[in-house]
């Protein structure tokens, strides 16, 4: 039996193309500090800290977290370092999630983190290797070809990966955090914006940024003893599944829908959409929105794309908001940009989203993956205790 | 807390796997761990690596390695950019909050195509320390240098810790150093490799992986005639600095072996990952052994050391002696980052 956890407080940086201001340390301290400040407790309350990051390479520091134990506070505690790929963040929070659940510690600090200004990501991802072909691609050059299949699959019209752009781009200036503010944009300038690996353009991207994202979780009696608001852990989750193997559905992977379907039946959701007042999703090309709405649920197989022409994922009068924060595609430092989602999702329900705020939300998902869409971390919050 | 043990374990290690990549290298650990239990794939609960990309030189490496579980259908599973030892305390965590019943655990390292000692320089402060390139030698180098100064070991000890390695390790056949014939002597006779260090001060690096399957309950005991159960397991990190650090201590190996309740009950043996003698040392300390207690009956890390893998390694040797009942009561110490700053021990015993 899980011991109930709550999301006590919530920390995160401005995300921007580079922190020149701040080293790592001070990059990382930020987050924590400002989680701590929103859970109301000390650096003396925190049991244990966790931290995620993706590939070293993007800072050029081999197991940062090591030269990073004082400034997160776990001198003389336990810290963990998990890396999961691109869903990092999320099965970072995952795992300092498990620590509470199994009753070892109260109260477990978790931090994303990247700094992708002090390295190039391309770069970090595209190192030669022996007796192998790169097909230095990048992640787009890679996506593209599996959105393509999908566009094949469900006739969906041309410009619905530039309506999820020009929607995420609108939510981001209602978050003081997001990375791109872009007050002027209009949709005819995403839709004209260069096109970079078709159907992918320019503007259907997500950016690279220095950032961090910090959460503090609870116990029971934590949660129940915090001053403000908590987020309860409705359910939690992480899939994995190989890169390759025949019959392999690139477009809706089985770890996708297997990580959603236990984490949903922990929360006991029937009716995904009906239930979910918000949605956190990992979205770095936008034509993901639609693609993920579909494997996770909250709609039938080749209607992802109807949600988005309809509206139903805009926070302003749809049903089902989706990445109200602005989502990756507005701020993307890798390490963090799972814990953000699952930040964002527990911001909602706590009523603390500010301006992007989903009136009355109680139930929110937030979302990772990672690798070659192999990777998945997922989890359920709500503004009540769950009743099992 | 449930009962938690680790069933079964498989190893390997050697100086360089040249023509191995690190798929081919687990593929048939895995299988062994898995099969000496009678399991596949299906029948694990949770799955968790510890890795590095800076030693594999690539991005998310172990994206490929998990080639080698056979994650179709897909697996709930994890990593960290850990020791293995520490992929084994996520497993054990996951295993405690219940719904799973076991937990399969691996990890590996290939340090051979490339220089480990200053490759571990990229794992140093990158503001003050890491524009140095101080490779691992020469700081341990510092370390020894203020331990003999200040009384706190002799180069005496030190060749005897070179010795028990070098002589333990002729009955393990995963080991890369060995000597039936070494004596404190011969050790001491030996050139400085980084003064005052010599050759056998200093971990033989090696190539390696090992895998570890973990059960719960009456699930362990169907599964292994003695499972080795985990009766405490902790870790605990220090500060990196070195400044603020007394080099001659770890308090996390002290703290860790306390929350692990090592010093409970008279420990028959201890498996430590040290990468030096002074180290080992310092461990032995810190962790509390007594005479009564069997060190590094395999040689420990000091007869290979396969970066990431080596604590691991050390959970297994000791697992395996509950196993097969030559002990009733082991410990199995991980270490991870500079002068010990980050130390995990479990502690295990036979029914």
């Amino acid at each position: 039996m899980a011991e109930r956890t709550a999301v006590l407080g919530v920390g995160q940086t401005k995300y921007q193309t580079t922190r020149g201001d701040v080293s790592l340390p001070g990059l990382v301290r930020e987050a924590a500090y400002r989680a701590l400040e929103d859970a109301e407790v000390g650096w003396d309350d925190i049991d244990a800290v966790v931290v995620g990051k993706a590939p070293d390479f993007f800072e050029g520091v081999m197991q940062p977290e090591l030269f990073l134990a004082e400034a997160l506070g776990a001198v003389g505690k336990p810290l963990l370092r998990v890396h999961t790929a691109g869903s990092v963040g999320g099965s970072t929070a995952v795992v300092a999630a498990s620590l509470v659940q199994a009753g070892i510690h109260r109260r477990v600090l978790t931090l994303g983190f990247e700094k992708q200004s002090e390295s190039n990501a391309t770069w970090a991802l595209s190192l030669p290797q022996p007796f192998s072909v790169s097909i230095n691609a990048g992640a787009g050059g890679y996506f593209s070809p599996i959105i393509r299949q999908y566009m094949a699959r469900t006739n969906a019209p041309e410009l619905i990966g530039c309506m999820v752009a020009f929607k995420d781009r609108q939510h981001a200036l209602l978050n003081p955090y997001a990375h791109l503010q872009q007050k002027e944009l209009t949709f005819d300038q995403v839709v004209e914006s260069p096109m970079l690996w078709e159907p992918i353009r320019f503007s259907e991207t997500c950016p690279s940024s220095d950032g961090a994202c910090a959460l503090v979780l609870g116990d029971e009696a934590a949660g129940d003893a915090s001053p403000k608001p908590v987020a309860w852990l409705h359910g939690a989750a992480l899939r994995s599944e190989a890169n390759n193997f025949p019959g392999r559905d690139e477009v809706n992977p089985q770890a996708s829908r297997d990580c959603a379907d236990d984490v949903f039946a922990q929360a006991g959701i029937t009716d995904r959409r009906a239930e979910i007042d918000e949605v956190e999703i990992y979205v770095p090309f936008s034509w993901y929105e639609p693609m993920w709405l579909e494997s996770l649920g909250f709609c039938e197989i080749g209607d992802g794309w109807k949600l988005v022409e309809e509206g139903a994922t805009h926070l302003d009068g749809g049903d089902l908001p989706v990445n109200c924060s602005g989502g990756v595609l507005s701020s993307n430092p890798i390490g963090a940009s799972g814990m953000i989602r699952f930040a964002e999702a527990a911001l909602q329900v706590r009523g603390m989203a500010g301006d992007h705020q989903v009136d009355g939300a109680r139930k929110a998902f937030g979302h990772a993956y990672g690798g070659g869409a192999q990777y998945y971390a997922m989890w359920i919050v709500g503004a009540d205790k769950p009743t099992s | 807390m449930r009962d938690i043990a680790v069933v079964s374990v498989a190893q390997h290690q050697q100086k360089a796997l040249t023509h191995t990549t690190e798929v081919e290298l687990m593929v048939p650990i895995i299988n062994e761990a898995r099969g000496a239990v009678g399991l596949t794939q299906d029948d694990i609960g949770f799955t968790c690596s510890g890795s590095s990309d800076f030693l594999a030189g690539q991005a998310f490496s172990f994206v490929h390695t998990l080639d080698a579980v056979g994650a179709v259908p897909p697996i709930s599973e994890s990593h960290v950019e850990m020791d293995g030892a520490w992929a084994l305390y996520e497993s054990w965590v996951k295993l405690q909050i219940g719904g799973i019943d076991t937990a399969l655990v691996y990890s590996y390292g290939k340090s051979s195509p490339g220089s480990l000692r200053d490759v571990l320089s990229t794992q140093l402060d990158p503001y003050y320390l890491g524009p140095l390139w101080p490779d691992a030698f020469a700081m341990a180098a510092l370390q020894a240098r203020i331990m003999l100064e200040s009384g706190a070991v002799s180069e005496q000890r030190l060749a005897e810790i070179a010795v028990r390695s070098l002589n333990g390790a002729v009955d393990n056949p995963l080991s890369v150093r060995s000597s039936p014939d070494a004596t404190i002597d011969s050790v001491l006779a030996e050139a400085p490799i980084a003064d005052p260090l010599r050759p056998s001060d200093c971990a033989a690096s090696a190539d390696g992986g090992v895998a570890v399957v973990l059960a719960a309950g009456d699930r362990a005991r169907e599964l292994c005639e003695r499972p080795a159960w985990i009766r405490g397991i902790d870790h605990r990190i220090d500060p990196h600095q070195p400044g603020v650090r007394d080099l001659t201590r770890a308090p996390s190996a002290h703290k860790a072996a306390v929350e692990a309740g090592a010093g409970n009950d008279r420990l028959d043996a201890a498996e430590l990952a040290a990468p030096f003698t002074t180290q080992e040392h310092i461990l032995e300390a810190e962790l509390g052994l007594g005479s009564d207690t069997v060190v590094n009956a395999s040689g420990g890390a000091l007869a290979g050391h396969t970066m990431m893998a080596a604590g691991l390694m050390r959970i297994a040797d000791a697992a395996r002696q509950i196993h097969d009942g030559r002990a009733d009561r082991v410990l199995g110490h991980a270490a991870s980052g500079l002068f010990l700053q980050q130390n995990l021990v479990c502690v295990m015993e036979g029914e």
